[in-house]
């Protein structure tokens, strides 16, 4: 029997050759296929005697075994290059631009609030809300300002018609919570927030005709003076993320608020007026049949615009509601 | 309120400079809005006496001057000023003075040596502009300092004073509180009474006690009306920002400033018989001061004689018996009006005046005849003459309640411990009578306090007085208790998070617009108005928030934006059967291209479809939609929306009319929709999900183009057809191999069995339903 083993190294050079799985498949067909010489060998063993052919057999074994694996190796790496240049042109850049909408984004204002809303929920605040179109009774009477009384021509006013207004500030909401409360038979701890758009009857480069504030309003057995200069004091450190701002009261008047106080916050070395409050008035309490001896509690006014600016240092009021995307946009990066 | 420090302090003089005076009226609730010096600094300079004057050798208008400055020897100064003359005093600034501009140098003026600079009072400050010398009366005393002389080291005071503060409406309040809060003695103007050299007296009924409660009138004959008021008078009162007007005005507004009280002169002569106190008579009219006419309502308090009201009481004095420089005999008045009969009549006549303001807040009804002696006195001094008794008459004047104090309150409602003494002191200080009880104090305010009522206006007296600044801040103590979750209803902020996420950009509007907009664009015929608008342009309240939306745009375009996304939430307002309604509401818009302007897709611009999805998200899915029609919308492509079968907003481009009047390039796509209605949502609730996988089958059918694919889907999914899941379009096509006026749609059917895999022959019989019932009821055609 002829020796087969320059099989093994003209298939691996034929093999080496190919470029291609179909050419290596071509390849393959001269030593494995129904001809070629390794078949042709395996058919060769039935003319041996029985003694030779065990040996034969084996030899020739040895010879397709290291010709197969010299194709398997091949047919892999072929595969491995054929998908390497698959992910090569498949390569992108990257650094192009998403196909996206553009960016969406909250008002100021509106972060102001959810920052506010936030900050009171934490320590169990509910928020309420109220009318825009409000009665005369609700937006001054009901808050101990009767008809006539000077501390109504401290209120710009919107007039809808002899009874109705545009609200002048966020306070009657205290009025309607109570009122609500009291309908239900629910009695103090009241604990709100009423945020929302108020409106007076000003315009220039510090007031606008319609603007946001926030009340504030917690009535139990004993919530102090006292109590308010610390939740206010608490708010602001946590508003503006500054331990240091003080909260300094001033003695002012509300009509329904007694002690009154204009608040006052520490910032670049001076104080900055950033609202009102004060003792929830008895005669606010009388109006909602909530017992002054029994309760009392605290209700302060926050402008949010004021606000808004002094957190993202916004010079110019007008800018909030010019709605220019190019202000707008600031805010959501 | 306006004041000077100088003023102030010949009342009470705190050991506080300026600025510690401010900061402490501010800290006491007099804020103080504005304080400015009198003067700005200068120095060195004095009242000069020009004691000769000769022509400059080389000069037409100059004048060498001799200058008596009270020292030894007279100053050589060169003088341009016109009215530089002999016997003349005027500031000099000496050698080495500073001017606000300049500092005075010995100098050679053309050849001849000056030593200092006689002053106009425009080189002094005092004034923008001037023509001549400051002149001084001759009794100023030569050598004195100028800023000395004419009061100058004084500052201006303005104080924002709170309603309740009536009794700080005059330098005698501002002193009383500066008192109580500094402790510095009080020294008050000495008034004697008038020696009573005439017999003349006026009849005066005080018909309306009630809103009169006190009135004194005095005559005074023989004044000389055209007596020039005295400096230190004009000064003090045109530093509280008045103008002097003539002594007799001058003298009344001077005790206003300084008391409190408003006063009023008539001319006595003037006077038709005696005086008294009335409403007005329907249809009655006067003559005013400011030269107005005034009708009178019949609840106008006035003072009459027999020919009709002659003042508007405490408001404003009539024209025809005022005083005048011809005046010899006045009827002076003082009275208190009661602030229940003052509040608004000044308002509602459209005046505020000096004496209205003060009225209307309170004025001390115990010091009305003490006003009278000192106004009284100031005439009989400047305008000379002879007073004759004061008619008084005197009703039920009001009692100050008997206020009680308890101790325990005041710790609970300021939330600190004050001694027994500390507030004793306190109510001392503030000038308030009390009686120690076992658990406080029985107080009584003094007649010029209108503000102290009950126990909260007592307290807060005790926390101002105390010092504001002094109460601690404290964190409360509370039970706590969580706040409710409800699950079900959304928030508002998961609304506006999801409308971000899809690139929408909030913005607020005001909640008045125009009111053509209103009218057109929301078809509101019943807008509601507002009585005083800011603007013409803002004098309606929206009833829907696309007006506000499309002004954003249009802001946003004329300053080369070319796309938006833009959305509000915000209140609506509507009007029905005389009740207001507030609905919340959230609109969108968007306007431009789909997608920023990029590489990848071409560029196509939004389309109802591309808000359809924005309003699909905010209603999870769940909205139907409705061929409709509305005002702002173009008739083709608008959609009511509805959810739960309750309709809750509306969809649609703007109707291309409404694109041209606003000047929009192109077309922009709105939505609105009831905010309440699209936040409440269902709490969820699992349902086994099925272990067999479903079966889908695509068919396609041609139908009329007018047929909507939602009324197909309802009605297959009306008939309940068993094994059918689902129907959902995926393709629809019109053009060749389809005739004219029908339309292709292909629907993906998903069919499933929850007990068994379902074999073909099931799938089979169910599509076979399906298309049945499509052919019987819209005609369809299976398309092959």
């Amino acid at each position: 029997m002829a020796n087969l083993d320059h099989l093994i190294t003209e298939a691996q050079a034929d093999f080496a050759a190919c470029q291609t799985t179909t050419a290596l498949e071509d390849a393959k067909a001269k030593y494995l296929g129904k001809t070629g010489a390794i078949t042709e060998a395996l058919k060769g063993l039935g003319r041996l005697s029985t003694e030779e052919r065990p040996a034969a057999g084996a030899a020739i074994n040895v010879v397709k075994k290291q010709v197969e694996a010299a194709l398997n190796a091949r047919r892999d790496a072929l595969l491995d290059a054929a998908q390497a240049a698959q992910l090569a042109s498949e390569s992108l850049d990257v650094t192009l631009p998403a196909r996206a909408q553009g960016q969406g984004g909250l008002h100021p204002v509106s972060l102001t609030l959810r920052r506010i809303e936030q900050l009171f929920h934490s320590i169990g605040f509910d928020v309420a809300t109220g009318p825009e179109i409000e009665t005369d009774f609700y937006n001054f009477t009901a808050l101990n300002i009767p008809e006539n009384h000077p501390a109504r021509a401290m209120h710009d006013t919107f007039y809808v018609d002899d009874a109705h207004v545009l609200r002048t500030h966020t306070s009657p909401v205290q009025v309607h919570y109570m009122e609500n409360a009291l309908k239900e038979n629910k009695t103090p701890p009241f604990k709100i927030i009423a945020p929302g758009r108020v409106y007076r009857v000003d315009s220039d480069a510090t007031h606008s005709p319609m603007f946001h504030q926030v009340e504030g309003l917690w009535v139990d057995q004993a919530i102090s003076f006292a109590n308010l200069k610390g939740v206010v004091q608490d708010f602001l450190q946590k508003y503006f993320e500054r331990d240091d701002i003080k909260v300094r009261f001033r003695p002012s008047f509300f009509p329904f608020t007694e002690p009154s106080a204009e608040m006052d916050m520490s910032w670049n070395d001076g104080w900055l007026e950033i609202g009102g409050c004060g003792m929830v008035h008895p005669e606010v309490f009388r109006h909602v049949n909530v017992d002054s001896e029994q309760y009392q509690g605290f209700a302060f006014g926050l402008g949010v615009e004021r606000l808004a600016m002094l957190r993202y240092g916004v010079n110019d009021l007008r800018h909030f509601f010019n709605n220019d995307l190019r202000f707008l946009s600031q805010f959501s990066k | 309120m306006q004041f000077s420090e100088y003023w102030l302090r010949q009342f009470v003089n705190p050991s506080l400079d300026a600025d510690a005076l401010g900061h402490a009226l501010t800290m006491a609730g007099l804020e103080v809005e504005e304080q400015t010096f009198v003067a700005q600094p200068f120095n060195n300079v004095v009242v000069g006496e020009i004691i000769s004057a000769e022509k400059h050798p080389d000069a037409d208008r100059l004048q060498l001057c001799q200058v008596d400055v009270g020292e030894a020897e007279p100053l050589q100064i060169v003088c341009g000023a016109p009215n530089a003359r002999v016997g003349l005093k005027a500031p000099c600034a000496k050698v080495g003075a500073n001017l606000t501009d300049f500092k005075i140098k010995e100098a050679k003026v053309r050849g001849v040596k000056s030593f200092g600079m006689m002053c106009s009072a425009k080189e002094l400050g005092l004034e923008e502009e001037a023509d001549g010398l400051l002149e001084f009366p001759s009794d100023a005393v030569v050598g004195q300092d100028v800023r000395e002389y004419l009061d100058l080291d004084d500052t201006l005071y303005t104080i924002k004073l709170t309603p309740n503060r009536a009794d700080c409406l005059s330098i005698l309040g501002i002193a009383r509180d500066v008192m109580a809060i500094t402790g510095a003695p009080i020294v008050l103007p000495q008034v004697t009474a008038a020696n009573i050299t005439t017999e003349q007296t006026h009849l005066v009924d005080v018909i309306e006690q009630e809103a009169c409660p006190s009135y004194y009138g005095r005559v005074i004959t023989g004044v000389n009306a055209s007596a020039s008021t005295p400096d230190w008078m004009i000064r003090a009162i045109e530093r509280s920002g008045l103008r002097s007007i003539s002594a007799i005005v001058d003298i009344t507004n001077y005790v206003l400033l300084e008391l409190g009280q408003p006063l009023h002169a008539f001319d006595l002569d003037k006077l038709n018989g005696k005086i008294s106190v009335r409403f007005a008579k329907k249809g009655e009219q006067i003559k005013l001061l400011n030269d107005t006419e005034a009708n009178l309502a019949e609840d106008d308090l006035v003072i009459a004689d027999d020919s009709g009201p002659i003042a508007l009481a405490g408001i404003m004095g009539g024209e025809p018996t005022s005083v005048n420089h011809q005046t010899t005999n006045i009827f002076l008045e003082s009275a208190f009006f009661t602030p229940e009969v003052m509040a608004g009549k000044a308002r509602r006549l459209g005046l505020s005046t000096d004496s209205s303001y003060r009225f209307e807040r309170g004025v001390d009804y115990g010091n009305t005849k003490q006003a009278m002696e000192r106004a009284a006195a100031l005439i009989l001094e400047i305008c000379g003459g002879h007073a004759g008794s004061i008619t008084e008459k005197v009703g039920r004047l009001p009692e100050r309640k008997k206020v009680k104090l308890r101790y325990a309150r005041i710790a609970s409602v300021l939330g600190i411990q004050l001694s027994k003494d500390d507030v004793a002191n306190i109510l001392k200080q503030l000038g308030f009578s009390f009686d120690e009880t076992e658990d406080g104090f029985v107080v009584q305010a003094p007649s010029y306090r209108f503000d102290i009522e009950r126990e909260a206006d007592l307290i807060e007296e005790v926390a101002r007085l105390h010092g504001y600044d002094k109460i601690p801040a404290i964190a409360p103590v509370a039970n706590v208790t969580m706040l409710p979750l409800p699950e079900a209803k959304r928030s508002l902020n998961w609304l506006k998070d999801s409308l971000l996420s899809k690139g929408y950009q909030e913005v607020i509007t005001y909640s008045f617009v125009e009111e053509s907009w209103e009218r057109t664009l929301s078809d509101n015929q019943n807008p509601i108005m507002l009585k005083n608008p800011i603007a013409s342009n803002l004098s309606v309240m929206r009833s829907s928030l696309w007006a506000g939306l499309l002004d954003v745009l249009t802001y946003n375009l004329n300053r080369k934006q070319e796309r938006a996304m833009l959305f509000e939430t915000g209140s609506t307002y509507h009007c029905n059967d005389n009740s207001y309604q507030e609905t919340a509401k959230v609109a969108g818009l968007c306007y431009g291209t789909a997608n920023p302007e990029q590489w990848s897709d071409a560029a196509r611009d939004f389309d109802f479809y591309d808000m359809k999805a924005v309003v699909d998200t905010l209603t999870h899915q769940q909205a139907t939609y409705k061929r409709d029609v509305h005002a702002a919308l173009h008739p083709g492509q608008t959609a009511r929306v509805y959810l739960n079968d309750i309709a809750i907003g509306w969809l649609g481009k703007l109707h291309p009319k409404y694109q041209q009047q606003y000047d929009l390039p192109k077309s922009t796509i709105l939505f609105e929709l009831n905010t309440e209605l699209i936040l409440q949502t269902k709490l969820a609730s699992y349902t086994e999900v099925s272990k067999f996988l479903p079966v889908r089958r695509d068919i396609a059918i041609v139908v009329d183009e007018t047929i909507e694919v939602q009324t197909i889907i309802d009605a297959v999914n009306a008939e309940k057809i068993p094994l059918l899941q689902k129907v959902q379009l995926f393709d629809i096509y019109q053009g060749k191999g389809i005739e004219e006026g029908k339309k292709s749609l292909a629907f993906l059917i998903l069919m499933q069995d929850t007990n068994k895999t379902l074999i073909d022959s099931e799938a089979e019989a169910a599509i076979a339903k399906l298309l049945k019932l499509l052919e019987n009821k819209f005609n369809a055609q299976l398309r092959n």
